[in-house]
C-alpha cells in the first residue's frame, strides 16, 4: 500500500477566480444621450480585464463609472449597479461618498498627469488626504508605492524635485505610484500608454503584470496587441453595448460574435 | 467564415494571394501524384522524370509560402479568423510538400520495379491502383474543402482515411502470402510495399489538410480527435 503524505500538495490547484466587482444592467446618460446601454460585466480579482472597442463605444464612460468621475458634471445619470466585492457595496449608490470609492479604486489617465509639486508630494497626496501625518509613515508608504511602480531606483535621489522633470514614462509610473499609495483594490487604466514610446510602454505593461498580484485591473486600450499581451479577460464594446466578454485567448483566437471578429481583425466599418 | 474587407486593403490582397497560392501548390501536388500513379500503373517511365521535376517546384513553393506567411505575421499581427487561416495554411503547406515527396518515392519505386521487369510477377498492381485512387481522391477532396472552407466536407475526408489505411493492411497481407509462396517475388514485393506505404502516408497527409480546414473554420484542433469529437467539432456554429 502506498500512502499519500497529507502535508505535501498532491496537485497544483489553479488560482480560482473571485469577483472583485460586478457591473449589472448599467446604463449611463450624458443628459439625454445614453452612453451605456444596460451592460453587465464581471471584473475578476487579481486579473487584468481589457476594454476594447472603437472610439465612442463607451469604454472610457464605463471605466469612469467605477470611480464616479461622472459625478463632477451635472446632468449625468447612472442606472443599474456596480457592486464592489467583498463587502458588496454599490459604488453607484447615492449614499456612498465618491471620495471613499476613489480611495479604494485608483485611476491612471491617458496622459501622465502629475500634480505641479515634487515627486514625493505627488505620491503622498492621497495619504495626506486620508489624514496620514506622521513623517515616517508617509516616507515609508511613498517608498513602497514608488517601488511597486518600479520607479524607486530612478526617483529616489529626486524625491524633492519637481515631478514635471521626469520623463513621460516616469511620470506615468509616478501616477501609478500615486494611485497605489492608498492601497487600492482596483486600478483603472485609461489608455495608460497611448502617449508613451515603445520602451516606456513595455515597462508599464510589465508593471501591470506585476501589479495584478496585488490589485485587480481594468484597462481601456485602443491597442489590440496590448489587450492581447496584458489582459486575462477582454470585453468588446460597441455603441454603448457589451458585445462580447471572455478569456483573452478566446477573444483573439475565436471570438463568438462576428462584430468582435471584424473589429479585432481590422475589418470594421 | 471570412467576413467583410479589412480597412487596410493591402491586407485583403495578401490573404487572398495566400489562399490562391496554397491552392495552386495543391494543384501542382495533385498533378504530380497523378503522374506518379500513372508511372507505376502503366510503366510510363518518362513520367518518373516529370514527377521529380515537379517536386522541385513544390519545394520552391513551400519555401516561398513560408516567406509569405512570415511576412504576414510580422507586418499584420493577424488575429482570430485571419490568424487561424494563416496557421492552417502554414500546416497545410508542410503536408502538401510531404505528399510531393511521397509521390516522388512512388515514381522512383516504379522505375526500379519496371526496370527490373519483375512487374509480371506482381499481380497486386490493381490493388495498389485502387488504394492510390482513393488517396488521390482524398487529396482532391481536402483541397476542395480548403477552397470552399467547408468543415463538413473536410470531416468526411478525415473519415475516408480509415479506408485507405485498411487497404494498406490488405495489400501488405497479400504481399506477405506471395513472398511466402514464392521467394522470387520478395524483391518485387518489397518495392511494392514502399509504394503502398507511400500511398497510405498520402492519405494521412490529406487527412491532416482536411483537419486544417476544420481548424480554420471552427477553431478546433482535430488532429487526434475521436470520431465523436470530430462530429462535435464540425457541428458547432462557426
Amino acid at each position: 500500500m502506498t500512502s499519500v503524505s497529507l502535508d505535501q500538495p498532491t496537485a497544483q490547484v489553479a488560482d480560482p477566480l473571485a469577483l472583485k466587482a460586478e457591473v449589472r444592467d448599467l446604463s449611463f446618460y450624458y443628459g439625454t444621450f445614453q452612453g451605456l446601454k444596460s451592460l453587465s460585466l464581471p471584473v475578476y480579482q487579481n486579473r487584468v480585464t481589457a476594454l476594447i472597442g472603437p472610439s465612442g463605444c463607451g469604454k472610457s464612460t464605463l471605466l469612469r463609472c467605477f470611480n464616479r468621475i461622472h459625478d463632477l458634471y451635472p446632468g449625468n445619470r447612472y442606472d443599474g449597479s456596480i457592486t464592489l466585492h467583498p463587502d458588496r457595496i454599490d459604488i453607484l449608490d447615492r449614499n456612498i461618498d465618491p471620495m471613499d470609492v476613489r480611495m479604494r479604486i485608483g485611476m491612471v489617465f491617458q496622459k501622465p498627469s502629475p500634480f505641479p509639486t515634487t515627486v514625493f508630494e505627488n505620491v503622498a497626496y492621497g495619504l495626506r488626504l486620508r489624514g496620514v501625518r506622521a513623517k515616517a509613515v508617509l516616507a515609508e508608504k511613498v517608498e513602497y508605492a514608488l517601488r511597486s511602480a518600479a520607479l524607486w531606483d530612478e526617483a529616489k535621489d529626486r524625491l524633492h524635485h519637481d515631478a514635471s522633470n521626469l520623463s513621460g514614462g516616469q511620470q506615468q509610473r509616478l501616477c501609478i505610484a500615486r494611485a497605489l499609495a492608498t492601497d487600492p483594490e482596483l486600478l483603472l487604466f485609461d489608455e495608460p500608454t497611448s502617449a508613451l514610446d515603445p520602451i516606456a510602454t513595455a515597462s508599464i505593461e510589465e508593471l501591470v503584470d506585476e501589479l495584478k498580484a496585488r490589485v485587480s485591473i481594468l484597462m481601456v486600450t485602443h491597442n489590440m496587441q496590448q489587450a492581447a499581451r496584458c489582459s486575462d479577460f477582454t470585453a468588446f464594446m460597441y455603441l454603448g453595448e457589451l458585445v462580447e466578454f471572455g478569456p483573452t485567448e478566446q477573444i483573439f483566437f475565436k471570438p463568438s460574435k462576428k462584430q468582435t471578429e471584424d473589429y479585432i481583425t481590422g475589418r470594421f466599418g | 467564415m471570412v467576413s467583410g474587407e479589412h480597412t487596410i486593403k493591402q491586407y485583403d490582397q495578401e490573404l487572398e494571394s495566400l489562399r490562391g497560392r496554397i491552392l495552386q501548390m495543391g494543384g501542382l501536388v495533385e498533378s504530380q501524384l497523378r503522374m506518379a500513379i500513372d508511372c507505376f500503373e502503366h510503366a510510363d517511365l518518362r513520367k518518373a522524370d516529370q514527377v521529380v521535376e515537379a517536386d522541385e517546384r513544390v519545394d520552391e513553393e513551400e519555401i516561398e509560402l513560408a516567406r509569405v506567411i512570415l511576412n504576414l505575421i510580422v507586418r499584420r499581427q493577424p488575429a482570430a479568423n485571419d490568424l487561424r487561416l494563416i496557421m492552417g495554411v502554414s500546416r497545410a503547406v508542410t503536408d502538401l510538400e510531404r505528399i510531393g515527396d511521397e509521390a516522388t518515392k512512388i515514381a522512383r519505386a516504379a522505375r526500379w520495379v519496371h526496370n527490373k521487369g519483375v512487374v509480371v510477377r506482381m499481380p497486386r498492381i490493381r490493388d495498389i491502383s485502387v488504394s492510390a485512387e482513393a488517396a488521390l481522391s482524398m487529396l482532391r477532396g481536402a483541397l476542395d474543402a480548403f477552397a470552399r472552407l467547408d468543415a463538413v466536407a473536410a470531416a468526411e475526408i478525415i473519415r475516408e482515411d480509415e479506408g485507405v489505411d485498411e487497404q494498406f493492411r490488405l495489400i501488405l497481407r497479400q504481399l506477405l502470402t506471395f513472398m511466402m509462396e514464392d521467394p522470387r517475388t520478395i524483391t518485387g514485393s518489397l518495392d511494392t510495399v514502399w509504394v503502398a506505404k507511400a500511398i497510405e502516408r498520402i492519405g494521412d497527409h490529406s487527412k491532416n489538410i482536411a483537419g486544417d480546414v476544420i481548424f480554420i473554420v471552427q477553431g478546433e484542433d482535430v488532429r487526434h480527435a475521436t470520431p465523436e469529437q470530430l462530429a462535435r467539432a464540425v457541428s458547432q456554429p462557426s
